[in-house]
């Protein structure tokens, strides 16, 4: 028997046990539109790529972090300088955290530019914009695992806005913290939420969102005519192109990680006061600056409470963003969600460089 | 003149009232000196713990006529004479039983530190131009020790001692010299006090006592210094110049240190011109040798150490984890802190412990810091390799694409879904 012959006679075995083929049918019918705006849909697929980086890296922490007040910061520092490329996996699992939630917000804006939320993906929407929670849920955690001054008290910061929510603050603040303050109970529970309660999340909302797409199919933006759109199969053709983008993306990981390995700082010490210049991670820094310049009282509302309302109205508007967009006729609300995705756009970035140097 | 006053008092009283306090009332109807204790009193600590102007000048507070309220029959004293002045502040300040009341934890003798300072001294002779009480805490407008504005306050007090100590006019006839405050100002304590904040930081009082003031003897120059420098002063009890110095009656840390300016020490102390051995160690001889020796020590150590700190920090720089060889290194750091204490028994044996621990941690941190360099360029071409791996595959998978869409595999023109 020749060897092709023998590779035939395996993979039909499998075949017969395993139904490969029903996928590879499936597969074979995804097509993806080539236009203009096809590099935009790279970024979903980046965005996954990175998740599956976190989670290999991140399995491959837990053999050597320990989650207490007195071993957490060690168990990093020895990861850093006694494993053996412990330092390129930490500073690998960190950038690539940093980088999967920034490919995000531009997969997110890419599909509200390019108005592919619209029917019948809402589902699709709402299981990304969950996605994109449970990721900055993912950071809000992961920041304080390390345990040094910085994450601690700017974890201090995150959980004292939190209090400052209308009627659940104070049991949300004491339910994230453990306790009254930030301390031992908080490191153990963000490491619960880290390794268990968001993956386990996530992986479910993944499966949603990727399920919706191939129901769905991918959207063509609504401006260009569909009969014309030429398409390309997913696989090979569009699977081997976002195979070179991961490879990329891996590139610019390496790099961050040799050139730029992520700091350790100091070990936190609760007894200290806070050090200069605290703020939270990059991602809640637009809202954190905001916060910042509103007045501490409005009206008879605290203003951290009056910042969060807002935020709050906000996000529920951009949640529900496939169910508003449309008119009552059918057509799209184009113009006025392009100015609102740009309005936003424009908030995050700029905010979020004047909380950097401000 | 009196008549003046008298009636001037007796009008603003009328004016005011009756009052329990007609001295406060009356006085700050007046202007110039007569008017300056009831605006200063505002601030003075006993008015503000219920004692009033009877309480030190005698006198009755309840009358309203000036001529009652002062009538020498209630024993109203005037302006108190100034060889007075210490013992009526003991009447309160060295009597526990009042003082329990007001600062259970102040000391009572006060008064008896200071019938043996030279000021008391001086005043028991009957020198009224000497310090009392008054001229330190100031009058009408005393404060509390820690009250940034009292005339005691540590960032205060070298320049309430200055005001008397600094006047050449005023202790040409004591023989004594005036340059002690401007010294002062240029010493390592002031800059520790001013700059630093360091409200412990030694002030005259530290060195001289305060209500017993007297410039320390030459026997107890050392023991002066060695409150707070109790290391060194163990140190210096084993020195050959203890006894030395002792013997010929100069005074011990200050003949190296000096008095009043004295400045961070520097291995010029040691070596050079300006070395503090070399008056009385000939160039060459053994005493001038082991200066030598212990300056090449220390600066070998400090040299050694600065290397280390200067490659951590630039693996620092590269991102590097260096923070256990940079905690390390405090360590080696506190050896050279030892190695100059101990230079202080002026025996080079007693150096050479901490010396040669610092000297290993200089080496150990040096390894560290360059091994860390190294791993840096080892990640550095690592990520080369590895980014050349990367761009042939994507080389490999371009050209798999080219080959596939040339097989006919192009894209599909079936119409894209909305």
């Amino acid at each position: 028997m020749s060897a092709a012959e023998l590779r035939a006679r395996a993979a039909g075995w499998i075949d017969d046990r395993l139904g490969f083929g029903a996928v590879r049918e499936l597969m074979s019918h995804k097509v993806v539109p080539v236009h203009a705006a096809t590099p935009w849909y790279y970024f979903g697929g980046i965005t996954l790529f990175l998740f599956a980086i976190q989670i290999i890296t991140g399995i491959l922490l837990m053999l050597y972090y320990r989650p207490t007040v007195a071993e957490a910061f060690d168990s990093v520092q020895f990861i850093m300088t006694r494993v053996e490329f412990g330092w390129l996996i930490r500073s690998i699992h960190s950038w690539s955290a940093n980088l999967m939630i920034f490919v995000a917000f531009v997969h997110m804006f890419s599909v509200v530019f390019t108005h592919a939320y619209r029917a019948p993906r809402e589902l699709t929407w709402l299981s990304g914009i969950a996605l994109l929670g449970v990721m900055l849920a993912f950071g809000f955690s992961g920041y304080l695992l390390p345990w040094n001054q910085i994450s601690y008290f700017a974890t201090k910061v995150g959980t004292d806005v939190a209090a400052t929510t209308p009627a659940i603050g104070e049991a949300l603040a004491r339910f994230l913290r453990g306790g009254e303050d930030v301390g031992g109970a908080t490191l153990t529970r963000f490491f619960a939420f880290h390794v268990i309660v968001l993956p386990l999340a996530a992986m479910l909302l993944v499966g949603l969102h990727l399920l919706l797409i191939q129901k769905t199919g991918m959207s063509t933006p609504p401006w260009m005519d569909r009969s014309r759109v030429r398409t390309m199969k997913f696989f090979p053709n569009f699977f081997l192109r976002e195979l070179m983008v991961w490879y990329g993306a891996l590139a610019v990981l390496g790099a961050l990680a040799a050139i730029f390995p992520w700091e350790l700082g100091e070990k936190a010490d609760p007894f200290t006061s806070a050090p200069a210049g605290i703020r939270p991670e990059w991602y809640f820094l637009a809202q954190f600056y905001t916060l910042k310049l509103i007045p501490s009282h409005v009206w008879f509302l605290e203003g951290e409470m009056v910042g969060l309302l807002f935020f709050g109205i906000a996000a529920v508007v951009w949640v529900a963003l496939p169910f508003w967009a449309s008119n009552p006729d059918g057509s799209l609300r184009s113009r006025l969600v392009t100015g609102l995705g740009i309005f936003l756009a424009a908030y995050l970035a700029v905010f979020t460089v004047l909380g950097y140097v401000k | 003149m009196r008549l003046r006053v008298m009636i001037l008092l007796a009008l603003s009283c009328a004016l005011a009232g009756a009052a329990k306090d007609s001295c406060a009332e009356c006085h700050a109807a007046l202007d110039g000196p007569l008017g300056r204790p009831a605006t200063l009193i505002k601030h003075d600590i006993h008015a503000a713990q219920g004692f009033s102007c009877a309480n030190c000048h005698g006198g009755d507070p309840t009358a309203d006529d000036p001529g009652e309220a002062m009538s020498r029959a209630k024993g109203f004293l005037g302006k108190v004479p100034r060889r007075l002045i210490p013992k009526m502040c003991a009447g309160c300040h060295s009597n526990p039983n009042v003082m329990r009341k007001y600062g259970p934890q102040q000391r009572v003798d006060q008064y008896e530190l200071y019938l043996t300072s030279i000021h008391g001294q001086r005043l028991a002779a009957g020198d009224e131009k000497v310090a009392t009480c008054i001229d330190c805490h100031s009058v009408h407008d005393i404060r509390k020790v820690k009250d940034g504005l009292a005339p005691v306050h540590p960032l205060r007090l070298p320049d309430t001692c200055g005001r008397c100590h600094a006047d050449r006019q005023r202790m040409a006839k004591y023989g004594i010299p005036t340059n002690q405050l401007q010294d002062y100002h240029k010493s390592v304590h002031w800059a520790a006090l001013t700059r630093r904040g360091d409200l412990s930081a030694p002030t005259c009082a530290s060195c001289h006592g305060n209500h017993g003031a007297k410039p320390p003897q030459v026997a107890s120059v050392a023991a002066v210094c060695g409150t707070c420098h109790v290391m060194h002063l163990e140190q210096y009890a084993k020195s050959p110049h203890q006894a030395v110095f002792a013997d010929t009656a100069t005074g011990g840390c200050t003949l190296c240190h000096s008095n009043h300016a004295i400045q961070h020490p520097t291995l010029a102390m040691l070596i050079g011109r300006n070395s503090v051995c070399a008056p009385c160690h000939e160039s060459g001889s053994e005493g001038a040798k082991t200066a030598v020796q212990m300056a090449e020590w220390l600066n070998g150590l400090d040299a050694a150490l600065q290397r280390s700190e200067s490659v951590l920090n630039r693996a620092e720089y590269y991102g590097m984890e260096v923070s256990e060889p940079q905690v390390r290194l405090h360590d080696g750091r506190e050896n050279l802190v030892k190695a100059r204490l101990a230079l202080h028994s002026f025996r080079p044996a007693e150096m050479h412990k901490p010396v040669n621990a610092g000297f290993a941690i200089a080496r150990e941190t040096l390894a560290a810091g360059e091994a860390a360099l190294r791993e840096k360029d080892i990640r550095r071409l690592g990520l080369a390799v590895s980014v050349v791996f990367i761009l042939v595959t994507m080389v490999a998978i371009w050209a798999l694409i080219r080959r596939l869409e040339r097989n006919g595999r192009v894209p599909d023109t079936g119409a894209a879904r909305g």
